[in-house]
């Protein structure tokens, strides 16, 4: 077995609010190897992007992140912040959901390119530009030689995501962590962009940690898959085994909640009510005021453990068996 | 083209419509051409990428865009023309609900006051009595409690919001409302409780819905009727059955093999048609097929020939010089 690329254990993450701390991410576990695909998904505020910014070194300055990160080996967590930012730059690239957060609007996308590669791998101008036309190429942008010295706002959206795709893999990053990259696309440049990541993932062997609440894009992408409610993870595992059996009463209702062109057209099926707010989180398991399933007690009062069912399939859960029948 | 089996009443109508927009790069022609109808009581689908137009197209149904050409018929009524005064009655005709239930609500007044505004408007109830009576009414049958009207928008949910803009949309008692992404900023639990509400209400007071939306598997399912748009032109129509089982477009090919279904097995063996490139500029659309630049299929001719919305089947159209052929071809190993 290989080495992890990244592993994050027990990672929390408790942010300093004006209405009091909210509690982002709570006692997180994953990780993922080279050249496979972690896709963590779960709704709005659920946790995703936190986690990852946390292990990354890049979460707000009025969060406290407490649990153990390590890239490639190294515990980043006692790293002194220099150093975890050059081994961030060096392994990691980023690809966020809405390109221009990335890129600086007054730079040509060359240049943009160009500078990762001076900064992390100490490439001459002229070596790194040469790379950025090679990359620009790579990620499909067409006449790339020509395109070089165009600026982002000359770029559609789509084109605009290459770049920054293109950005993220300079230093050929044993990392791509991309956060929701396709969600503000249409589904024919989603298509493209996944069909890109895919290819490049096979070519470079990069670990790829994908955020998305679009489970058909995950059914896509991802090798093993983390579904976040309130911070933590409710079921991980295998893509097939959690779509395949999926054991936990939120995966098996967010799943049931897309409508299926050849199901029909009967009422969807729905969770009531909306997640709950990260001020005021409630102590036991905090999917129990939704859940259809509704354990007792004891699922109100405590929180449920991840445990296995099957070969690296966890559900948090007092009752993973009946869960698991419910759940059919 | 023949006439619908079962003769239904029209609501709402365009014919021919265009719609240009003024820019420093030329006009835009975000319609260009488009004509639908919309009958009593059905769910009318619009499908199509950011910038096809569709937004637009709902907006000229409530005249909150001016056509360019072509017009617009509302109830009967010839309404292209209409002066901004007269047009306040049309406002009660046709409502419209917007993608972003936050920009939509005034932060400042309660969420009663917004729901009250079409009926204080309109003159619909007389008396703060009667209007709350009424607005409990309304929030009632999307769902909500009565006392939620006290209430801010800040502090309800995306969901809430949402529902919120239903019930001030049902407010006037429109002929037509015109769904514009209704359910695209919420979260996926929250889609499907929207997605259910719709159906319910149509099925309970018999509306009438033309709803946007770029989610191909949300149309098919809300719609007894959709329509692709593509550059400012629709594209194929047809019932949400034949688009999905045989689309006759290649574009609708295209786009429906790149929706992702939320199975890894069907999504290890499936084949996608990868487009290239972007969708033109609106301002300088291709001469001749709009989608030749894109389409796997493209011939000499469809340069050449700009194809109408032509028959392929009864009720289901398509825009294509190679109809039905050209889909096969892509689909064919
Ligand atoms: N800078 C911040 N300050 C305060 N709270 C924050 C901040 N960033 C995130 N949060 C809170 O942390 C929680 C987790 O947020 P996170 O951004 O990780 O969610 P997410 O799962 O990525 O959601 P989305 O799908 O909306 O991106 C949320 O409750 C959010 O409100
Ligand atoms: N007021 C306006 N002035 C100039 N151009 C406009 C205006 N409104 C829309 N457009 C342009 O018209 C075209 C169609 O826009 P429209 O908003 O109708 O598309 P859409 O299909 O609703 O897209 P989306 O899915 O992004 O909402 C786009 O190119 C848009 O930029
Ligand atoms: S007319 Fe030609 S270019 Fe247009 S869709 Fe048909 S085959 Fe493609
Ligand atoms: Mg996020
Ligand atoms: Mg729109």
């Amino acid at each position: 077995m290989s080495e992890h690329v990244l592993a994050i254990e027990d990672l929390t993450v408790t942010i300093g609010t004006r209405r009091g701390p909210a509690r982002a991410v709570a006692g997180v576990d994953w990780s993922v190897r080279p050249g496979e695909t972690l896709a963590l998904v779960g709704e709005s505020g659920s946790g995703k992007s936190m986690s990852v910014l946390a292990a990354t070194g890049l979460a707000p300055r009025s969060a406290r992140v407490t649990g153990r990160v390590r890239l490639l080996g190294t515990e980043l967590t006692e790293l002194p912040e220099a150093r975890r930012r050059r081994l961030r730059g060096r392994h990691v690239g980023f690809v966020f959901q809405d390109p221009m957060t990335s890129l600086n609007p007054v730079l040509t996308v060359g240049r943009q390119v160009a500078e990762a590669g001076e900064e992390h791998l100490g490439l001459t101008r002229r070596a790194a530009r040469s790379r950025a036309v090679e990359l620009l190429d790579l990620v499909g942008i067409p006449s790339a030689a020509q395109r070089v010295d165009a600026y982002p706002h000359q770029f559609s959206g789509g084109m605009r995501q290459r770049v920054v795709i293109a950005m993220a893999l300079i230093c050929e990053p044993d990392l791509l962590i991309a956060d929701e990259p396709t969600t503000a696309l249409d589904v024919t440049t989603q298509a493209q962009i996944v069909e890109l990541v895919a290819d490049l993932q096979r070519r470079l062997g990069t670990a790829v940690v994908w955020i998305t609440h679009d489970l058909g894009v995950v059914a896509g992408i991802a090798d093993t898959v983390a579904v976040m409610y309130a911070g933590r993870i409710l079921e991980q595992g295998p893509v097939d085994a959690v779509f395949g059996a999926p054991s936990h009463p939120y995966t098996s209702a967010l799943l049931a909640a897309r409508p299926d062109p050849a199901a029909g057209g009967g009422d969807l099926v729905t969770i009531a009510g909306a997640p709950p707010n990260p001020l005021d989180l409630p102590p036991g398991c905090a999917f129990w005021p939704r859940c259809p399933v509704r354990g007792d007690a004891r699922c109100e009062h405590e929180l449920p453990p991840l445990v296995p069912v099957s070969a690296g399939h966890q559900v948090r859960t007092f009752y993973p068996r009946r869960v698991d029948e419910e759940a059919q | 083209m023949s006439a619908p089996r079962t003769p239904a009443e029209v609501v709402a109508e365009l014919n021919d419509l265009t719609v240009w927009f003024p820019s420093p790069a030329g006009m835009v022609r975000a319609v260009d051409g488009v004509s639908l109808q919309v009958r009593r009581g059905e769910t009318l689908g619009l499908v199509g990428e950011s910038g096809s137009g569709k937004s637009t197209t709902g907006l000229a149904l409530l005249r909150l865009v001016d056509p360019t050409s072509g017009s617009v018929r509302v109830a009967g009524q010839d309404v292209t023309r209409w002066s901004r005064r007269r047009l306040r009655a049309l406002r009660r005709r046709v409502a419209m609900v917007f993608q972003d239930p936050q920009a939509s609500l005034d932060p400042r007044r309660t969420i009663g006051a917004s729901i009250a505004e079409p009926l204080v408007v309109h003159r619909l109830s007389d008396g703060r009595a009667a209007r709350r009576r009424r607005v409990e009414e309304l929030l009632d049958m999307v769902g909500l409690r009565g006392d939620l009207a006290d209430r801010h928008p800040h502090e309800l949910s995306g969901g809430q919001r949402q529902r919120v803009g239903i019930a001030r949309a049902l407010a006037g008692e429109p002929d037509l409302i015109v769904l514009d992404e209704p359910i695209a900023s919420l979260d996926l639990s929250v889609q499907a409780q929207i997605m259910n509400l719709l159906r319910r209400l149509q099925r309970d007071l018999g509306l009438t819905y033309l709803f946007i939306a770029h989610d191909l598997a949300a149309v098919e399912h809300m719609s007894d009727r959709m329509a692709v748009m593509y550059l400012g032109r629709i594209v194929e129509s047809g019932t949400p059955a034949q688009i999905w089982r045989e689309p006759a477009h290649p574009y609708t090919a295209a786009l429906l093999s790149a929706v992702p279904v939320a199975d890894p097995q069907v999504e290890r063996e499936r084949r996608r048609i990868i487009l290239s490139g972007d969708i033109p500029s609106p301002v300088d659309p291709p001469a001749g097929c709009r989608f030749r630049t894109r389409c796997p299929q493209a011939r000499p001719e469809c340069a050449e020939t700009d194809p109408v919305l032509a028959e392929v089947d009864p009720d289901h159209r398509a825009a294509c010089l190679f109809a039905g052929a050209a889909v096969r071809a892509m689909r064919s190993p």
